[in-house]
Protein backbone atom coordinates (compact mmCIF):
# COMPACT_ATOMS: atom_id res chain seq x y z
CA UNK A 1 0.00 0.00 0.00
CA UNK A 2 2.18 2.51 0.61
CA UNK A 3 5.15 1.01 -1.83
CA UNK A 4 2.50 1.58 -4.09
CA UNK A 5 1.91 5.08 -2.85
CA UNK A 6 5.71 5.65 -3.56
CA UNK A 7 5.44 4.19 -7.01
CA UNK A 8 2.89 6.63 -8.00
CA UNK A 9 4.26 9.97 -6.48
CA UNK A 10 7.75 8.60 -8.29
CA UNK A 11 6.30 8.39 -11.31
CA UNK A 12 4.26 11.78 -10.81
CA UNK A 13 7.44 13.25 -10.01
CA UNK A 14 8.85 11.70 -13.28
CA UNK A 15 6.09 13.38 -15.44
CA UNK A 16 6.62 16.35 -13.77
CA UNK A 17 10.37 16.22 -14.51
CA UNK A 18 10.01 15.07 -17.70
CA UNK A 19 7.01 18.16 -18.56
CA UNK A 20 10.00 20.93 -17.35
CA UNK A 21 12.44 19.12 -19.23
CA UNK A 22 10.56 20.01 -22.38
CA UNK A 23 9.15 23.41 -21.40
CA UNK A 24 13.37 23.88 -20.87
CA UNK A 25 14.32 22.08 -24.04
CA UNK A 26 11.70 24.43 -26.21
CA UNK A 27 13.28 27.33 -24.13
CA UNK A 28 16.71 26.19 -25.55
CA UNK A 29 15.35 25.59 -29.15
CA UNK A 30 15.80 21.81 -28.44
CA UNK A 31 14.23 18.65 -29.10
CA UNK A 32 14.78 15.64 -27.05
CA UNK A 33 13.01 12.16 -27.27
CA UNK A 34 11.01 11.39 -24.04
CA UNK A 35 12.82 9.07 -23.36
CA UNK A 36 15.94 10.58 -22.80
CA UNK A 37 14.68 12.68 -19.78
CA UNK A 38 13.32 9.36 -18.25
CA UNK A 39 16.73 8.32 -18.30
CA UNK A 40 17.88 11.65 -16.90
CA UNK A 41 15.70 10.97 -14.01
CA UNK A 42 16.55 7.18 -13.13
CA UNK A 43 18.97 7.43 -10.39
CA UNK A 44 19.76 3.76 -8.89
CA UNK A 45 23.15 2.47 -8.77
CA UNK A 46 24.67 0.23 -11.33
CA UNK A 47 25.84 -2.54 -8.99
CA UNK A 48 26.16 -5.10 -11.99
CA UNK A 49 28.45 -2.95 -13.88
CA UNK A 50 30.67 -1.48 -10.95
CA UNK A 51 31.16 -5.90 -10.45
CA UNK A 52 32.29 -6.44 -13.77
CA UNK A 53 35.86 -7.31 -14.93
CA UNK A 54 36.37 -6.58 -18.47
CA UNK A 55 35.44 -2.78 -20.11
CA UNK A 56 33.31 -4.54 -22.54
CA UNK A 57 31.73 -6.28 -20.00
CA UNK A 58 30.96 -2.87 -17.81
CA UNK A 59 29.84 -1.09 -20.87
CA UNK A 60 27.24 -4.01 -21.75
CA UNK A 61 26.11 -3.86 -18.31
CA UNK A 62 25.50 -0.13 -18.29
CA UNK A 63 24.24 0.43 -21.57
CA UNK A 64 23.07 -2.63 -23.23
CA UNK A 65 24.93 -1.76 -26.53
CA UNK A 66 28.68 -1.31 -27.78
CA UNK A 67 30.40 2.30 -28.24
CA UNK A 68 31.58 4.04 -31.45
CA UNK A 69 35.06 5.51 -31.78
CA UNK A 70 34.65 9.61 -31.61
CA UNK A 71 36.65 12.57 -32.00
CA UNK A 72 34.28 14.20 -30.72
CA UNK A 73 35.45 13.33 -27.27
CA UNK A 74 37.88 15.03 -25.39
CA UNK A 75 39.53 12.88 -22.94
CA UNK A 76 42.01 14.45 -20.61
CA UNK A 77 44.56 12.45 -18.63
CA UNK A 78 48.41 13.02 -17.99
CA UNK A 79 50.73 10.67 -20.67
CA UNK A 80 52.50 10.01 -17.06
CA UNK A 81 50.94 9.51 -13.62
CA UNK A 82 53.64 9.20 -11.09
CA UNK A 83 51.07 8.28 -8.61
CA UNK A 84 48.32 5.44 -9.68
CA UNK A 85 46.68 6.81 -6.28
CA UNK A 86 45.39 9.72 -7.91
CA UNK A 87 44.99 10.55 -11.65
CA UNK A 88 43.04 13.72 -12.98
CA UNK A 89 41.14 12.69 -15.36
CA UNK A 90 38.41 15.18 -17.11
CA UNK A 91 36.24 14.30 -20.18
CA UNK A 92 34.21 16.43 -22.06
CA UNK A 93 32.20 15.91 -25.39
CA UNK A 94 31.19 18.40 -28.25
CA UNK A 95 27.81 16.09 -28.81
CA UNK A 96 24.38 17.56 -28.06
CA UNK A 97 21.74 15.60 -26.02
CA UNK A 98 24.49 13.73 -23.71
CA UNK A 99 22.71 11.89 -21.34
CA UNK A 100 25.77 10.22 -19.39
CA UNK A 101 29.30 10.24 -19.39
CA UNK A 102 31.18 7.17 -17.99
CA UNK A 103 35.04 6.30 -17.28
CA UNK A 104 36.80 2.63 -17.46
CA UNK A 105 39.70 1.98 -16.61
CA UNK A 106 41.26 -1.32 -18.26
CA UNK A 107 43.92 -2.20 -16.30
CA UNK A 108 42.32 -2.02 -13.19
CA UNK A 109 40.58 -5.36 -11.33
CA UNK A 110 36.72 -3.92 -12.01
CA UNK A 111 37.14 -1.67 -15.00
CA UNK A 112 34.12 1.18 -14.56
CA UNK A 113 35.48 3.74 -12.36
CA UNK A 114 33.22 5.89 -12.37
CA UNK A 115 29.52 6.76 -14.16
CA UNK A 116 27.71 10.26 -14.17
CA UNK A 117 24.44 11.29 -15.22
CA UNK A 118 24.06 14.20 -17.42
CA UNK A 119 20.47 15.05 -16.74
CA UNK A 120 19.45 18.15 -19.59
CA UNK A 121 20.70 21.39 -18.98
CA UNK A 122 24.23 19.83 -17.60
CA UNK A 123 27.34 20.32 -19.31
CA UNK A 124 28.82 17.35 -21.10
CA UNK A 125 32.07 17.88 -19.26
CA UNK A 126 33.16 16.30 -15.72
CA UNK A 127 36.81 16.14 -13.67
CA UNK A 128 37.22 13.70 -11.57
CA UNK A 129 40.26 12.06 -9.92
CA UNK A 130 40.72 8.25 -9.93
CA UNK A 131 43.14 5.37 -9.09
CA UNK A 132 45.05 3.00 -11.51
CA UNK A 133 46.72 0.00 -11.19
CA UNK A 134 49.10 -0.29 -13.56
CA UNK A 135 49.37 1.60 -17.02
CA UNK A 136 46.79 1.28 -19.16
CA UNK A 137 44.00 2.45 -21.45
CA UNK A 138 41.49 4.46 -19.77
CA UNK A 139 38.16 5.17 -22.07
CA UNK A 140 35.85 7.17 -22.30
CA UNK A 141 32.14 6.52 -22.74
CA UNK A 142 29.78 8.95 -23.86
CA UNK A 143 25.91 8.89 -24.33
CA UNK A 144 24.18 11.26 -26.35
CA UNK A 145 21.23 10.93 -28.56
CA UNK A 146 20.61 7.02 -27.32
CA UNK A 147 24.24 6.18 -29.25
CA UNK A 148 27.33 5.61 -27.47
CA UNK A 149 30.63 6.94 -28.56
CA UNK A 150 33.93 6.04 -26.73
CA UNK A 151 37.44 7.70 -26.84
CA UNK A 152 40.56 5.81 -25.39
CA UNK A 153 44.22 7.24 -24.38
CA UNK A 154 46.96 5.02 -22.76
CA UNK A 155 48.54 6.29 -19.18
CA UNK A 156 51.41 4.79 -18.03
CA UNK A 157 51.55 4.55 -14.13
CA UNK A 158 54.64 4.88 -12.41
CA UNK A 159 53.75 3.45 -9.14
CA UNK A 160 50.58 1.63 -8.87
CA UNK A 161 47.77 2.89 -6.74
CA UNK A 162 45.12 0.17 -6.34
CA UNK A 163 47.87 -3.00 -4.74
CA UNK A 164 49.42 -3.02 -1.24
CA UNK B 1 29.99 17.35 13.19
CA UNK B 2 31.71 18.97 10.56
CA UNK B 3 30.28 17.99 6.88
CA UNK B 4 32.41 15.74 5.02
CA UNK B 5 31.79 17.94 2.28
CA UNK B 6 33.40 20.70 0.76
CA UNK B 7 31.70 22.13 -2.05
CA UNK B 8 31.99 25.45 -4.61
CA UNK B 9 29.47 26.58 -6.48
CA UNK B 10 30.48 29.72 -8.69
CA UNK B 11 27.61 31.67 -10.52
CA UNK B 12 28.76 32.93 -13.78
CA UNK B 13 25.66 34.71 -15.45
CA UNK B 14 24.05 31.90 -17.70
CA UNK B 15 25.70 29.05 -15.91
CA UNK B 16 27.33 27.24 -12.26
CA UNK B 17 30.53 25.42 -12.13
CA UNK B 18 30.18 22.99 -9.03
CA UNK B 19 33.67 21.48 -7.63
CA UNK B 20 33.19 19.48 -4.53
CA UNK B 21 35.81 17.70 -2.13
CA UNK B 22 34.23 15.47 -0.18
CA UNK B 23 36.29 13.70 3.36
CA UNK B 24 36.38 9.76 2.74
CA UNK B 25 38.43 6.97 2.88
CA UNK B 26 37.54 4.73 -0.71
CA UNK B 27 39.09 1.81 0.09
CA UNK B 28 39.34 -0.37 -2.87
CA UNK B 29 39.14 -4.06 -0.79
CA UNK B 30 42.53 -4.64 -2.76
CA UNK B 31 44.50 -3.27 -0.20
CA UNK B 32 46.04 -4.50 2.51
CA UNK B 33 47.21 -3.23 5.99
CA UNK B 34 50.33 -3.18 8.01
CA UNK B 35 49.79 -6.48 9.62
CA UNK B 36 48.52 -8.01 5.85
CA UNK B 37 44.91 -7.87 6.05
CA UNK B 38 43.03 -6.72 3.54
CA UNK B 39 41.31 -3.52 4.25
CA UNK B 40 37.63 -4.07 3.67
CA UNK B 41 35.88 -2.26 1.11
CA UNK B 42 34.68 1.45 1.84
CA UNK B 43 33.33 3.51 -0.98
CA UNK B 44 30.65 6.03 -2.16
CA UNK B 45 28.52 4.96 -4.50
CA UNK B 46 26.27 7.91 -5.19
CA UNK B 47 26.79 11.76 -5.09
CA UNK B 48 23.80 13.50 -5.97
CA UNK B 49 23.38 17.53 -6.73
CA UNK B 50 20.19 18.94 -5.95
CA UNK B 51 19.06 22.68 -7.47
CA UNK B 52 15.41 23.91 -7.71
CA UNK B 53 13.90 20.77 -6.41
CA UNK B 54 15.75 18.61 -9.68
CA UNK B 55 19.52 16.39 -9.60
CA UNK B 56 21.63 18.85 -11.92
CA UNK B 57 24.33 16.13 -11.70
CA UNK B 58 24.51 12.31 -10.24
CA UNK B 59 27.86 10.33 -9.67
CA UNK B 60 27.80 6.71 -9.47
CA UNK B 61 31.42 5.68 -7.88
CA UNK B 62 33.08 2.22 -7.52
CA UNK B 63 35.86 1.90 -5.51
CA UNK B 64 38.50 3.20 -8.49
CA UNK B 65 37.74 6.66 -7.58
CA UNK B 66 40.72 7.89 -5.36
CA UNK B 67 40.57 9.30 -1.77
CA UNK B 68 39.09 12.06 -0.41
CA UNK B 69 37.18 12.45 -4.03
CA UNK B 70 36.73 15.18 -6.26
CA UNK B 71 34.89 16.05 -9.01
CA UNK B 72 33.69 19.24 -10.99
CA UNK B 73 30.91 19.67 -13.41
CA UNK B 74 28.76 22.63 -14.26
CA UNK B 75 25.49 23.37 -15.63
CA UNK B 76 23.03 26.00 -16.98
CA UNK B 77 21.21 28.48 -14.57
CA UNK B 78 21.92 28.60 -10.89
CA UNK B 79 21.43 32.05 -9.28
CA UNK B 80 23.40 33.56 -6.62
CA UNK B 81 22.35 33.19 -3.07
CA UNK B 82 19.90 29.91 -4.26
CA UNK B 83 21.02 26.47 -2.33
CA UNK B 84 22.22 23.43 -3.73
CA UNK B 85 22.22 20.54 -1.95
CA UNK B 86 24.90 18.02 -2.20
CA UNK B 87 24.39 14.38 -0.87
CA UNK B 88 26.53 10.95 -0.98
CA UNK B 89 25.48 7.37 0.33
CA UNK B 90 28.60 4.82 0.62
CA UNK B 91 28.43 1.19 0.52
CA UNK B 92 28.00 0.90 4.45
CA UNK B 93 24.89 2.72 4.02
CA UNK B 94 26.25 5.93 5.90
CA UNK B 95 25.57 9.51 4.34
CA UNK B 96 25.77 12.57 4.72
CA UNK B 97 24.02 15.83 3.04
CA UNK B 98 25.35 19.95 2.73
CA UNK B 99 23.46 22.85 1.30
CA UNK B 100 25.35 25.83 0.30
CA UNK B 101 24.83 28.98 -1.56
CA UNK B 102 25.55 29.04 -5.07
CA UNK B 103 28.08 32.18 -4.64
Amino acid sequence: MDSADHGLAATRRRVLLQGTAIVALIGFGDLLPSGQALAAANDTYPEDAFRQKSDADAVKSLYGRTAEPSDKIDLDAPEIAENGAVVPISVSAALDDVTSISILVQGNPNALAASYKIPAGTMPSVANRLKMQQTSNVIAIVEAGGKLYSATKEVKVTVGGCGG
Amino acid sequence: MASSIRVRAISGGESTEVQALIQHPMDSGFVKDAKGEIIPPHFIQQLTFEYDGRNVFIADWGPAVSKDPYVKFRFKGGKKGDDLKISWVDNKGETDTTTTKIQ
